[in-house]
């Protein structure tokens, strides 16, 4: 599999603003994503994770170091549209991106920007709207719809310009827990379906429980980057970063601290009822 | 509170108003308020009332509903009123008490006036309650793409526009749960003595403002996520299509005119 | 005596136009002085409409609200104080922050209720220690600091009217874990100190297992329960039926139960969880690592 994002020595510093120092935000991230990989990107506020995630479509430049997306520089101004067709972002509120009152030219909009004729457009509208399940909105009002259904359509936007990555900035960070479960599903499905690579910035561990890696970040590095169940295997050094394990896996870290024999890598609720009952069978 | 807004409502429907080309609404609305504007007499304005009432019709919304966007503007009418018939000092004098002066001509102006203001609100509204604010931006948009060629930032002006229309009811929304927040911080806001609740407007305005800032920002940098670079060179999703409909609309209103230019004629000669 | 009671509470948006809908349907509910309750519910469940009557904030459409005792309505004078006796936090409420120092936005509040300049200050400072929000921090501008901390100073202006019933809705929505468990572990701790009652409304029922004495579920505007925390539990398949997350590990005891492991208790947070099985596991010398 080909390289899809690869960042090399990436650092950031937001300029001084005169009376302070410049801050450095991230110090010297090294990381490549593969095409069609669903990474998780795990950190709590302040991390850098946003700041990384801005990096990966040009709305932030490196002060060092290079980030190249499917063969782009991002600092390559000439190619800005041409990067950010390929890398899609969606961003954590809502409202906040959604351009129009028609949610099917919302879904346009894009595509209008970049000159698309008609045909093709609506053709590709009405693929993006039925792919994430939103067809039977088009013609509804953004206001008429819940959280979930809003990101949705967000998600459709950016699929209409068909990219080969979408960056998701804390998509359900404002969601209710039937919002998070859509957008959740319908990442997985765009990922599996149509080999779109997906980096889902998020904090809620459960969200990347479900991703191919995840990536910890913490003060502007990345402390982890392994498989979930690699990752939360580190219980003690993930709570100290400010971050959550899965219950199970805190259980299980809980009770090989008492002694016993539990296996250090569960992290679903099959593998620690098994883990219990094969302790009481001993 | 906020909700009861009905200035510029848009009734959805599928009336053969509402699927008129959005743009040929427009040209005859103008040329509808232009009928109002020079016929001169009783007979032109009746011409234009049977016009309205026939479009009205069309449109299968309720008459109820054109009375409510008259309503508001009641008071200013019948003062206005009042005063061209108190003021006026023509024709017959009915009534005489010092300088007021009831005069038949003051009448005649003062109904002709409401007959006529009435008349252009009611079709106005017609157009906004067929035509959805989206819709009329994209219309005006085209209709005025000539001035393009001045350099007139037509594209800029309905982006704007559509998408303050698209954020009405987000803000409403965000009103109303900022001012929640501030009453249940005891903030006096309809209730209290005029000061205190000019003073309490502040702790909803500014964090409204701030909220909004905060979603410009937003919006724009997903806009050029979405690589948005300004009119040149977009397409649309949204197609106006001028079908023989409009054309026979367009006919029917300039008839209409023509009707109320040459009855008024004759209305004038029969009364000489 | 109850503090906050409801009887036979209803709410119709939209009266008489196409889009009425009931919110809230005949709810009966007490709710006693000092506890610290959960509300759940999904999205249109009614429970934001039903704890916007609390305060005063909605009317009924039909039925009471009463706080001690008294039927808030009984004079519409009086409903302003009804809000300083009943402290509502919205879902969100940095956004209502509005002084130019943090001091001055705590101060809000107390000020509305005509307290003296000695009385403002006492209570911000107090509040502002309850929260965790260091004292320098009270002359600064309530926008230059973190999302968190603004979140803290929002809520401190409510508890700086030291009301009876404090409700928060969804205080740590889109917060980290760190974030989230310092805003939980805050209120608890003034909770303990004031012995007042509070209301937490939340989506997740991992946040509120840990220290509410009671649930309260609201369903399809229809109060479903209103138990103590393990009663509530206890039925958690139907809780998860109506479309509610249940913790993981309550999942992981159900199972063990279904499987013939019973131990005969509700599980719902992780040290009980430990302290359960290994109280059970005593005595178990196999099951120990070499």
């Amino acid at each position: 599999m080909k390289n899809i994002i690869e960042i090399s020595n990436l650092h950031f510093s937001y300029p001084s603003d005169g009376d302070t120092d410049p801050v450095e935000v991230l110090k010297g991230i090294d990381l490549t994503i593969k095409e069609g990989e669903f990474v998780a990107v795990l950190g709590h506020n302040g991390s850098g994770k946003s700041t990384l995630a801005k990096h990966i479509n040009a709305i932030l430049l490196p002060t060092e170091g290079k980030v190249i997306v499917d063969g782009i520089d991002t600092a390559d101004e000439s190619q800005l549209f041409e990067l950010r067709q390929r890398a899609g972002m969606v961003f954590q509120n809502p409202d906040n991106q959604i351009v129009s009152s028609v949610v099917e030219e919302d879904v346009a909009f894009a595509l209008e920007n970049l000159g698309v004729p008609y045909e093709e457009m609506r053709r590709r509208v009405d693929e993006s709207l039925k792919a994430v399940n939103m067809y039977d909105y088009r013609q509804h009002s953004p206001s008429q719809l819940s959280g979930g259904q809003k990101q949705r359509i967000a998600i459709a936007g950016i699929i209409a310009m068909r990219p080969k990555c979408i960056i998701l900035d804390e998509p359900t960070a404002m969601l209710d827990p039937q919002g998070r479960r859509e957008v959740m599903a319908t990442i997985r499905k765009m990922n599996r379906e149509q080999g779109i690579t997906m980096v889902l910035i998020t904090h809620y561990m459960d969200e990347a429980a479900q991703c191919d890696r995840i990536v910890v970040m913490d003060k502007g590095t990345v402390a982890l980057d392994d498989t979930p169940r690699e990752v939360f295997s580190h219980v003690e050094q993930v709570m100290e970063i400010g971050l959550d394990v899965p219950q199970v896996t805190e259980l299980a870290w809980e009770l090989r601290k008492a002694g016993y024999n539990v296996p250090n890598d569960i992290i679903t609720e099959e593998e620690c009822v098994e883990a219990i009952q094969h302790l009481f069978q001993a | 509170m906020l909700r009861d807004v009905t200035i510029g409502q848009y009734f959805p429907g599928n009336s053969i108003i509402h699927r008129l080309d959005p743009r040929f609404k427009i040209v005859i609305t103008l040329i509808y308020i232009l009928m109002l504007f020079t016929g001169s007499n009783v007979v032109c304005l009746a011409v234009g009332a049977i016009y309205t009432l026939i479009a009205i019709f069309l449109s299968r919304i309720p008459l109820k509903m054109f009375w409510k966007s008259v309503k508001p503007l009641l008071p200013f009418l019948l003062i206005t009123a009042l005063l061209n018939i108190l003021l006026v000092d023509s024709g017959d004098v009915f009534f005489k008490w010092k300088f007021l002066k009831i005069t038949s001509g003051g009448i005649n102006i003062s109904v002709f006036m409401i007959i006529r203001i009435v008349l252009l609100i009611m079709g106005s509204s017609l157009l906004t309650y067929t035509t959805s604010p989206i819709t009329l931006t994209d219309a005006i948009e085209r209709l005025l793409s000539p001035l393009k060629l001045l350099k007139f930032p037509v594209h800029e002006l309905a982006m704007m526009m559509s998408i303050a229309l698209r954020f009405v009811p987000t803000l409403i929304e965000e009103t109303d749960k900022i001012m929640s927040a501030q009453k249940a911080r005891g903030a006096e806001i309809d209730t209290g003595s005029f000061l205190t609740r000019a003073k309490n407007m502040i702790s909803i305005l500014v964090p409204l403002f701030i909220s909004s800032f905060r979603r410009a920002d937003e919006l724009a940098t997903a806009m050029e996520c979405r690589c948005y670079n300004g009119g040149e060179g977009r397409t649309r999703l949204r197609q106006l299509k001028t079908s023989t409909r409009d054309i026979v609309a367009l006919i029917i209103t300039i008839f209409f005119y023509a009707a109320a230019i040459t009855v008024s004629i004759v209305f004038k000669h029969l009364m000489k | 005596m109850a503090i906050l009671e409801t009887r036979q509470l209803t709410y119709t948006y939209s009266i008489g136009s196409p889009f009425e809908k009931t919110a809230v349907d005949h709810v009966d509910l007490k709710i006693e002085e000092g506890e610290m309750v959960g509300v759940m519910g999904h999205t249109g469940s009614g429970k934001s409409t039903l704890i916007q009557h609390f305060n005063g904030l909605l009317k009924p459409t039909s039925g009471q609200v009463l706080l001690d005792g008294q039927d808030i309505w009984a004079d519409k004078k009086k409903i302003r104080d009804v809000r300083f006796q009943v402290g509502l936090v919205f879902q969100y409420p940095e956004y209502q922050i509005f002084e130019e120092t943090v001091f001055k936005d705590i101060a809000f509040g107390p000020r509305n209720m005509g307290l003296d300049e000695k009385e403002i200050k006492r209570r911000v400072l107090e509040t502002a220690h309850d929260i965790g929000l260091k004292e320098e921090l009270l002359k600064r501008s309530p926008f230059d600091l973190s999302g968190g901390q603004k979140r803290r100073v929002a809520i401190a202006g409510v508890m700086a009217m030291e009301p009876k019933v404090l409700i928060l809705d969804e205080p740590t929505a889109g917060l980290d874990p760190a974030g989230r468990d310092k805003i939980l572990s805050h209120i608890k701790q003034y909770h303990e100190r004031k012995k007042n009652t509070i209301l937490i409304v939340s989506h997740s029922m991992e946040d509120i297992a840990g220290f509410a004495d009671k649930i309260l579920v609201m369903n399809k505007a229809k109060l479903f329960c209103y138990d103590d925390t393990e009663k509530v539990f206890g039925r958690a398949d139907e809780i998860s039926e109506i479309g509610l997350d249940v913790p993981q590990i309550t999942k992981v005891f159900m199972e063990l139960k279904k499987q013939g492991l019973d131990f005969g208790k509700e599980v719902f947070t992780v040290p009980y969880a430990r302290d359960l099985l290994l109280k059970h596991l005593q005595g178990k010398a196999g099951a120990k690592l070499c």
